[in-house]
């Protein structure tokens, strides 16, 4: 189904998880470094408010004056559980694309706010950047290098699973109850 | 030979590395893919993979945009020194991040400043050996964060997991790795394992089985068994790619050993994500490439 902007919480409240969604409007990548910055109290330097963060470090060069993206697959989003949740409240980000999935905390916020976590692919870096169709600015690449900067990003048609809804469903908490229950019974 | 044709031979084995799977990788993929049910997640997973493989090959672009570590091992013959060779890669993957084959991945770990060309202390990570003939043989592999922050060391007995100093118990600690990587480390991953070692060459050797082809059979018989068990264990586990759920957890499983001291028993477990990419050639003395090592 298509997500378009502005990414309001009622369309963010309709989807569950197992929905394959495709993205369409602006979304901003910010990893580690931006997470962090964030959470000891950096200002954002752009809108937060219904926004989509991406767990991304892009490949970017600058080809006759002009930003192109050469690769842009998603980062694994674990690291940020500490951050994300209480990032999503405070600034009114209502999704985040990664890889890997978070844990309860980012669940519940999820719930809370009206949030949602949408799983891109893992290392199809490629077929991601293939739907960047604009890169609209960036912000704190001076501070935090290219790949951990805030780019936004203009995406057409962003192909992405949603893996935790604001129901308080999570497919990575299902597979790693099922998974462990297997694993267990193989040891014995 | 000239210092300028040897780094452009390096720049084209950074920008294949990069760029193109090797086919045994791709094989093991396309057999992964026959194993999932249409219209499920893990389904999607691979198609979405198998399309990027193909993309990233005539684009000419970095498969993953987690270009890694870069991992090279060289052996040197008599025509090419340390020194010659360093300068040359280093070279070579400046340029290769110049213009985009590689992502600005280095960053000083004390200021967290990136170095925006690759290099700095330890990057890129070279291991030289000296050839025993008169070619220069170069392999290199991009090693993703995602998969390295998932890669992990037990140290035997382990008691959560009832793992003792013996096969079973390193039969145990391996599962219990692909188990903690879902999700994380982009599946379905391929294990590299060392048991026995130190810290330090437990992990380097974990890493150096990853060059054995995906689909050979390792030559210790007891280890052989231990790798077909294992993997049909860890994809009955159900963790699938991406960690969606599925058939294929693991693609497969190179188990190598060290001899250890009495007192230290690990387990060294290198995952590799399913971006696989590594590659090298074997170049002659008057800049030929006379053999690529994992063609695509």
């Amino acid at each position: 189904m298509l997500l378009e902007a502005p990414f309001t919480e009622e369309k963010i409240r309709a989807l569950h998880v197992g929905d394959l969604v495709e993205i369409t409007g602006v979304i901003f990548t910010g990893r580690d470094a931006v997470h962090k910055y964030l959470h000891d109290g950096g200002k954002p330097p752009v809108d937060l408010k219904d926004s989509i963060i991406y767990h991304c470090g892009p490949v970017v060069v600058k080809e006759n004056g002009k930003w192109v993206v050469k690769a842009a697959g998603p980062t694994t989003s674990a690291r940020e559980e500490p951050y994300q949740g209480p990032l999503m409240e405070q600034y009114g980000i209502r999704a985040v694309i990664g890889k890997g999935g978070m844990g309860p905390k980012t669940l519940q916020y999820c719930q809370k706010v009206g949030g949602v976590y949408l799983h891109a692919i893992g290392g199809a870096a490629q077929v991601l950047a293939e739907r960047v169709v604009a890169v609209k600015g960036v912000h704190l690449a001076e501070k935090f290098g290219s790949p951990e900067a805030i780019w936004e990003f203009q995406v057409d048609r962003f192909p992405a699973v949603v893996t935790m809804d604001s129901h308080g469903q999570s497919l990575h908490a299902q597979v790693l109850a099922e998974s462990t229950e297997k694993f267990k019974s193989l040891l014995g | 030979m000239d210092a300028k044709v040897l780094q452009k031979n390096l720049l084209e084995l950074i920008r294949r590395t990069s760029a193109e799977l090797p086919s045994d990788v791709v094989r093991a993929i396309e057999a992964g893919a026959r194993k999932e049910a249409a219209g499920s997640n893990a389904k999607y997973a691979f198609d979405v993979i198998r399309e990027n493989i193909g993309m990233a090959k005539v684009k000419s672009q970095p498969l993953c945009q987690d270009t890694g570590t870069i991992i090279v091992y060289a052996e040197l013959p008599s025509w090419c020194d340390e020194k010659t060779f360093r300068k040359a890669y280093e070279k070579a993957t400046a340029e290769a991040t110049k213009v985009g084959y590689l992502r600005q991945n280095s960053v000083d770990a004390i200021t967290g400043a990136n170095s925006g060309d690759n290099l700095g202390p330890g990057s890129p990570s070279f291991h030289f050996h000296q050839a025993s003939g008169k070619a220069l043989t170069v392999r290199m592999m991009l090693k993703g964060g995602g998969c390295e922050n998932v890669s992990t060391q037990y140290s035997l007995p382990d008691a959560r997991l009832g793992a003792g100093r013996d096969l079973e118990g390193v039969r145990r600690c391996i599962l219990d790795s692909a188990l903690q990587a879902q999700g994380k480390g982009c599946g379905p991953g391929i294990l590299g394992v060392c048991v026995g070692g130190d810290r330090g060459t437990g992990y380097i050797a974990a890493k150096e089985t990853l060059f054995r082809e995906m689909d050979d059979v390792n030559e210790d018989p007891r280890l052989a068994k231990l790798e077909k068990r294992i993997l049909k264990e860890a994809n009955s586990l159900g963790v699938g790619p991406m960690g969606f759920g599925g058939a294929t957890t693991l693609m497969g499983v190179k188990i190598t050993h060290r001899n250890r001291v009495p007192a230290s028993f690990f387990v060294s477990v290198a995952y590799m994500c399913w971006a696989f990419r590594r590659n090298g050639f074997v170049l002659s003395e008057g800049g030929r490439i006379t053999r690529w090592l994992y063609p695509s």
